[in-house]
């Protein structure tokens, strides 16, 4: 009753109003920007020419680029795979912990955010570099005689991904499976299942919401992570991120750039519906 | 003779520091339903988890159908549980949650389709096989889990306070239903509730548990006519207890002193010595009230409340030395109000001697 009579004298309206301001200016006006930029002709030295074209599609069809993107969801799958092998059992385990250890280690999970991801990303180059860190204790102990040059390799680029994504994966699988009735665990070993077969038939399909959000938020941004690929892949790994970036810093061709955001976006979204249908769900798990 | 179905022999369990189960004994004969009867923390679910392999004994044995399980794994035993909480899988329908347990044991599909009907048939939910679990009502939900522990035909069926969400409606006609289901099934049922009407209205046995003991087993009859202790006449009907000194005993007439009076008891086969203390229970509808000018019998008290409730009148007396002693009468009112004096007493077969808590 009460909430009948705000929304008829409109003072609602107008508390909602900040928020519709807000999206509008911050969400969908670059949005539309960007979409309309990707129909416009680059200019012959800066900036963009008021023309409409297709051509800024057309030019992703190019084996160059379409094999960028080729790469970049090789990547991504081998990352996201990754990361829901160890991460789906860390979460599931951390969700099975006391409430005390919980803390604990949500706050382990936490700690790294503190620091720069950036800074994090040095941190492995010194690991990997030839004669770094990993080097000298694979060499100390004898199971390696030469440096393995592991910096500026796709492996790199792929323990970059897992490192900067598994947390993602370890909430979205720890918050479903902290939501789960374990009795029904119970109640399917009591009916007969072995504790395999209890976590097939119960726990993987109730925790099924949390990995199948966990792998968005690792296969989405893992296409885009271009600082990762930059930093330990050197030249040799490039992705759709880093694409679009030197489209837009280095080439300043900007209306390109802008069409290879929209494919992208596009694909994101695709992504996200067909977990809406596998799942039933309308939220991600976790994070969003 | 009867077969004995499940026997527990000396089971003990701790949590932490916490002494949950000090020593369990029971042995079940097929076919009866035997209610394990406490108030909650008295470790009534934790000896159920023990039965149905959920949990691990720190000690004693649990032998099901004359084999040892105590070790074995829940799958292994041919036991199912009707779980407090239902614990329904909420991404299978009402069919696929009853069929689990016989897809588990590659039954072929034909003789799942069959044996799913007639369960549901059985608890009253045809043609609900394609609902969600969300999609149904606290009571429908209760039977989808009850045939899903059936159908499996277990040796015995454990149910920890099924019925314990319902409103009381609901839990009469449940009580009832599950009553009849047993008899037709000729199942061995395992009971858990706090509740003592319910324990009294289903059970061929009870067992009264007290801080991870029973404290006694009997029929329902035994239990309510004759408590052992203190304790159980007082958790089911709630008796009054009531402490005196043996004056004289005469076969089983007992001659008690009680807050300044005289009274009588009925001793089934104990024996008392004159100077002995004794604990007696005496249940409210045995209690007896007088106008003490009228006649003068029996001890003196002052009611001290008077309520309406159930359609039972309960008035309550202090006695002479404190006591509080409560009668409850058919009717909604009685000559006595609240200040008044009055001789209470009781006849001497419904007063039954108990042991004193400790």
């Amino acid at each position: 009753m009460k909430k009948k009579s705000l929304r008829k004298n409109g003072s609602s309206w107008l508390m909602l109003l900040p928020l519709y301001i807000f999206t509008l200016l911050f969400v969908l006006g670059p949005l539309v920007y960007m979409v309309v930029l990707s129909f416009k002709m680059r200019a012959d030295v800066w900036g963009v020419l008021d023309i409409f074209t297709l051509s800024n599609y057309k030019n992703i069809f190019e084996p160059v680029y379409l094999n960028t993107f080729l790469q970049s969801f090789k990547l991504a799958f081998t990352s996201t795979v990754l990361i829901a092998l160890i991460g789906y059992p860390f979460g599931y385990f951390m969700a099975k912990l006391s409430a005390a250890w919980k803390k604990r280690m949500m706050i382990v999970l936490m700690i790294p955010f503190w620091t720069n991801s950036l800074i994090r990303l040095y941190g492995w180059i010194i690991i990997f570099r030839a004669n770094g860190s990993l080097d000298k204790i694979l060499m100390g102990t004898g199971i390696t005689s030469a440096p393995l040059k592991l910096l500026y390799t796709y492996p790199a680029v792929v323990v970059g991904m897992v490192y900067a994504l598994l947390q993602f994966m370890i909430l979205a699988v720890y918050s479903s499976a902290e939501k789960m009735d374990w009795s029904l665990v119970e109640a399917a070993r009591d009916l007969g299942a072995t504790s395999w077969k209890a976590f097939t038939s119960v726990t993987l399909k109730m925790t099924l919401p949390g990995l199948m959000s966990g792998i968005i938020l690792t296969f989405i941004p893992s296409m885009g992570l271009f600082f990762i690929a930059d930093i330990l892949g050197g030249n040799k790994v490039v992705l759709v991120g880093s694409l679009i970036q030197d489209q837009l810093m280095k080439a300043h061709n900007w209306p390109f750039a802008a069409a290879l955001s929209v494919v992208l976006m596009i694909m994101t979204t695709l992504m996200i519906s067909l977990y809406k249908k596998l799942t039933n769900t309308t939220e991600l798990e976790g994070l969003l | 003779m009867a077969e004995t179905i499940l026997k527990l022999d000396h089971i003990t369990k701790t949590f932490g520091d916490t002494q949950v189960l000090s020593d369990i004994n029971l042995e079940v004969q097929r076919g009866e339903f035997i209610t394990l009867l406490g108030s909650s923390g008295c470790g009534k679910t934790t000896t159920l988890r023990i039965i149905a392999g959920l949990e691990t004994p720190d000690g004693g044995t649990v032998m099901l159908g004359g084999k040892d399980v105590t070790n074995e794994e829940p799958n292994k035993r041919n036991v199912n549980t009707v779980f407090q909480s239902y614990a329904l899988f909420p991404h299978m329908t009402v069919a696929q949650n009853v069929a689990y347990s016989l897809k588990l044991k590659k039954v072929d599909k034909a003789t799942i389709q069959k044996e799913v009907a007639s369960v549901l048939t059985l608890v009253q939910l045809e043609g609900y096989d394609d609902r969600m679990p969300s999609e149904l009502s606290g009571g429908q939900r209760q039977r989808v889990a009850i045939a899903r522990a059936i159908v499996n035909k277990p040796h015995v069926l454990l149910l920890d306070e099924p019925l314990g969400a319902l409103d009381l409606q609901l839990r009469r006609q449940m009580q009832l239903e599950l009553k009849h289901l047993q008899k037709k099934l000729d199942m061995t049922f395992i009971y858990i509730t706090h509740d003592q009407e319910e324990a009294l209205n289903m059970s061929t046995r009870i067992a009264v548990m007290r801080d991870g003991l029973f404290e006694q087993i009997g029929t329902a009859a035994e239990i309510y006519n004759r408590p052992k202790t203190a304790y159980v006449a007082k958790f089911v009907g709630s008796a009054n207890i009531v402490n005196g000194v043996v004056k004289a005993q005469n076969g089983s007439a007992l001659t008690v002193e009680v807050a300044g009076g005289e009274a009588e008891a009925f001793a089934f086969d104990e024996k008392y010595e004159g100077g002995q203390k004794i604990c007696l229970a005496v249940r409210s509808e045995h209690v007896l009230i007088h106008h003490c000018e009228n006649e003068p019998q029996g001890l003196c008290a002052v009611v001290t409340e008077k309520s309406f409730a159930g359609g039972m009148l309960r008035i309550v007396f202090k006695l002479e030395d404190g006591t509080t002693l409560v009668a409850s009468r058919h009717g909604i009112d009685i000559d006595f109000s609240v200040g008044d004096k009055a001789c209470v007493g009781w006849a001497a077969e419904n007063a039954v001697p108990v042991e004193a808590d400790e």
